[in-house]
C-alpha cells in the first residue's frame, strides 16, 4: 500500500502532530493490511524530514497512486466482490447483472437522445410520442422492476434458510465484538443473548461449507454486523435477537465491521472473520475452551493487582470480570482493540498504555499511569496466552 | 352508473383517490406483517393466515382503484381524450383532472401489486 506511506508524511508533517502518527494505524483495508499497520505503529522512523513533492508530480502521483488503490477496493478482504460466501456471491451475481442492465438503459436512452437531436430533429406525431412514453415509460419499467421485484424475493428466504452448522451468538458492545460458540437459543425480542457457549473477541471462526447461524444482539446501542465478502448486513440491537446465516465458500479471513454509528469509536469497533475447514473449526473452538496458557506470574500479579480483573476474565485465574473482551487467548487472535492493532506484545503495551490515543473514545480507561515493568509483564503475559 | 352520460364534476378528492388506497393497503400490508413477525419467533412457521389477509385487503384495493380508473377514463374519453389541456375553460379542466385521475390510478394499480408481492413468494417470518 504505497498510499499510507507516501503521503502520511505529508499530511503529518503538515499537521505537525508527531504523536498523533505514531500510533496512527489505519485500520487496515487491504491484504497486506497487518503488516502496514504495524509498521506505521513501529515507525517512530516515520520520516518527518521527507520532503512533500512539488504540486505538479504530486498530482501525477497522486493519479498513478489512486487509479491502482481505485481498482484495489474491488479485491481484497473487505470486498464485496469476492463471493466468499455464498449469500455474498448471489448478491454479487445480482449486481452485475443489475449493472449490465443499467447499462444497457443507459446506452438506449442516450442513443435515442442523439436519434431525436442529430438524425431525425424534426417533430414527431403526437401518436409517435403517446407510443413512446406508453411503452418506454411505462411497460418497460413495470415489465423490469416486477421481473427484479420476484427474482429478488425469491432469493431471500434462501439466504435465510435453516443453519447445519455452528450456532455462534455475536454481541456488538461499544466498540468490540462479544463472541460465544456453540450456543443454544432462537432469535426473539429477549434481553439478551443466550448465555453460555465458548467465550472469545473480536474474531469469528467459521466452517467453510456449512450455514453458520449467528445469534446477533446488543447490550447498549444499535450495532449491525457486517462481513461484506461473505454476507449482507444485519443490525445488532438491544433487546432483540437478529439472526444471520452464513455460509462461507471459501477458506481466508476476511474483515468485519460495524456498520451502524454507536459512538465516538464506531470507525474502529471491526473484527475478522477466519473460514476454515470444519475440522480446523472444531480444533479451534476446542482450543478457545481450554484454560489459559500461564496462570501464574508477574504479569497475572500486575494484571490482578491493577484491577484489570474487574473487567476481564482470563479462565483458569481469580480474573473474572465481564465488561470487557475474555483474554484466556488473547494472544491467539490476529488483531487487538477490534480489529485496529496487529497483535503483538509492543501493541499490548501500547494499547494499555495509551488506549485512549490508540482508539480514542474507548470505553476501557488508559493505565499510562502504572510504572512501565508492570505494563510490560502484562503484556508480555498476555501475549504468551496463545 | 359509470356511463358516458353521468359525467361528475372532478375534484382533489377525486384525484387523489387511488393514491390514497395505495397508501392505506401499504399501511396495513405492513401492519399485519408485523404483527405476525415482529415478535422475530418461530421464523419457519407457515404464516397462512397473514398472507391471506394480504391477498384480502389487496384485492378490495385493486378493485377499488379498477373502478376509480375505469370511471376517469370513460369521462376522459368522453371529453375527447385529449391530453393537452392548456385552455382555461371549465371542461379542459375537468378533461385534466380526468387523465390525471386515470394516471395516478394507473400507477396506485402496479404500486399495489408490488407492496403485495412478497407475501406471494414469502411464507414465513423468515
Ligand atoms: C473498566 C473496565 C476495564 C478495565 C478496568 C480494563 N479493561 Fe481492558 N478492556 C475493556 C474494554 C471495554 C475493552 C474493549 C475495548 C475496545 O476494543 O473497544 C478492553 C480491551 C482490552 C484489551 C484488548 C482485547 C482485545 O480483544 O483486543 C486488552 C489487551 C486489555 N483490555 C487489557 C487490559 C489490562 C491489562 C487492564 C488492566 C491494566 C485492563 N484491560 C483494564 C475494559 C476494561
Ligand atoms: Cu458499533
Amino acid at each position: 500500500m504505497p498510499d499510507a506511506r507516501s503521503l502520511k508524511p505529508c499530511r503529518a508533517e503538515r499537521r505537525a502532530k508527531p504523536w498523533n502518527s505514531v500510533f496512527q494505524s489505519p485500520r487496515p483495508p487491504h491484504k497486506a493490511s497487518i503488516a502496514v499497520g504495524a509498521s506505521a505503529l513501529s515507525a517512530k522512523t516515520l520520516t518527518h524530514g521527507a520532503r512533500c513533492p512539488s504540486f505538479a508530480a504530486k498530482r501525477l502521483g497522486l493519479t498513478t497512486l489512486l487509479l491502482p488503490l481505485a481498482l484495489s477496493g474491488c479485491v481484497g478482504p473487505q470486498s464485496t466482490f469476492g463471493g466468499a460466501g455464498s449469500e455474498a456471491a448471489a448478491v454479487e451475481a445480482l449486481f452485475w447483472f443489475m449493472l449490465w442492465g443499467a447499462v444497457f438503459v443507459w446506452v438506449v436512452t442516450i442513443g435515442i437522445a442523439i436519434y431525436a437531436t442529430r438524425v431525425s430533429p424534426g417533430r414527431h406525431s403526437e401518436r409517435t410520442g403517446i407510443r413512446f412514453i406508453l411503452i418506454g415509460g411505462v411497460i418497460f419499467p413495470t415489465v423490469t422492476l416486477a421481473g427484479l421485484l420476484v427474482y429478488g424475493l425469491k432469493m431471500m428466504p434462501e439466504m435465510r434458510s435453516e443453519a447445519n452448522g455452528p450456532t455462534i451468538a455475536v454481541s456488538g458492545e461499544r466498540f468490540w465484538f462479544r463472541v460465544a460458540y456453540g450456543v443454544e437459543g432462537e432469535p426473539g425480542v429477549v434481553k439478551s443473548l443466550p448465555p453460555g457457549g465458548v467465550e472469545s473477541a473480536n474474531e469469528i471462526y467459521l466452517p467453510v461449507g456449512q450455514r453458520s447461524e449467528l445469534l446477533l444482539g446488543s447490550p447498549d446501542v444499535i450495532h449491525s454486523f457486517w462481513v461484506p465478502a461473505l454476507a449482507g448486513k444485519m443490525d445488532m440491537i438491544p433487546g432483540r435477537v437478529n439472526r444471520l446465516v452464513i455460509e462461507p465458500v471459501r477458506e481466508g479471513v476476511y474483515n468485519g465491521v460495524c456498520a451502524e454509528f454507536c459512538g465516538d469509536a464506531h470507525a474502529q469497533m471491526g473484527f475478522r472473520v477466519i473460514a476454515v475447514s470444519p475440522e480446523a473449526y472444531a480444533a479451534h473452538v476446542e482450543a478457545q475452551s481450554q484454560p489459559a496458557a500461564l496462570t501464574s506470574g508477574p504479569g497475572l500479579d500486575a494484571f490482578m493487582k491493577n484491577g484489570c480483573d474487574a473487567c476481564h476474565t482470563v479462565r483458569g485465574t481469580e480474573a473474572d470480570g465481564a465488561i470487557g473482551p475474555d483474554l484466556t487467548h488473547l494472544a491467539s487472535r490476529r488483531t487487538l482493540g477490534a480489529g485496529l492493532l496487529a497483535m503483538s506484545e509492543e501493541n499490548i503495551a501500547t494499547f494499555v498504555r495509551a488506549t485512549d490515543h490508540v482508539k480514542p473514545g474507548v470505553e476501557m480507561p488508559s493505565f499510562g499511569v502504572l510504572p512501565d515493568a508492570e505494563i510490560t509483564a502484562i503484556a508480555a503475559w498476555l501475549g504468551a496466552l496463545k | 352508473m359509470f356511463g358516458l352520460d353521468r359525467q361528475t364534476r372532478d375534484n382533489i378528492w377525486t384525484l387523489i383517490a387511488a393514491p390514497t388506497i395505495w397508501a392505506l393497503h401499504f399501511l396495513l400490508a405492513y401492519g399485519v406483517a408485523a404483527v405476525q413477525c415482529a415478535p422475530n419467533q418461530a421464523i419457519f412457521e407457515t404464516i397462512t393466515a397473514t398472507r391471506w389477509m394480504i391477498a384480502g385487503i389487496t384485492v378490495v384495493a385493486l378493485a377499488l382503484i379498477g373502478l376509480i380508473f375505469l370511471r376517469a377514463y370513460r369521462e376522459w374519453k368522453g371529453h375527447g381524450g385529449g391530453t393537452v389541456n392548456d385552455q382555461d375553460t371549465d371542461v379542459a379542466r375537468e378533461s385534466f383532472l380526468e387523465f390525471s385521475t386515470v394516471l395516478l390510478a394507473g400507477l396506485s394499480f402496479v404500486s399495489v401489486i408490488f407492496v403485495a408481492l412478497p407475501a406471494l413468494f414469502i411464507a414465513d417470518c423468515r
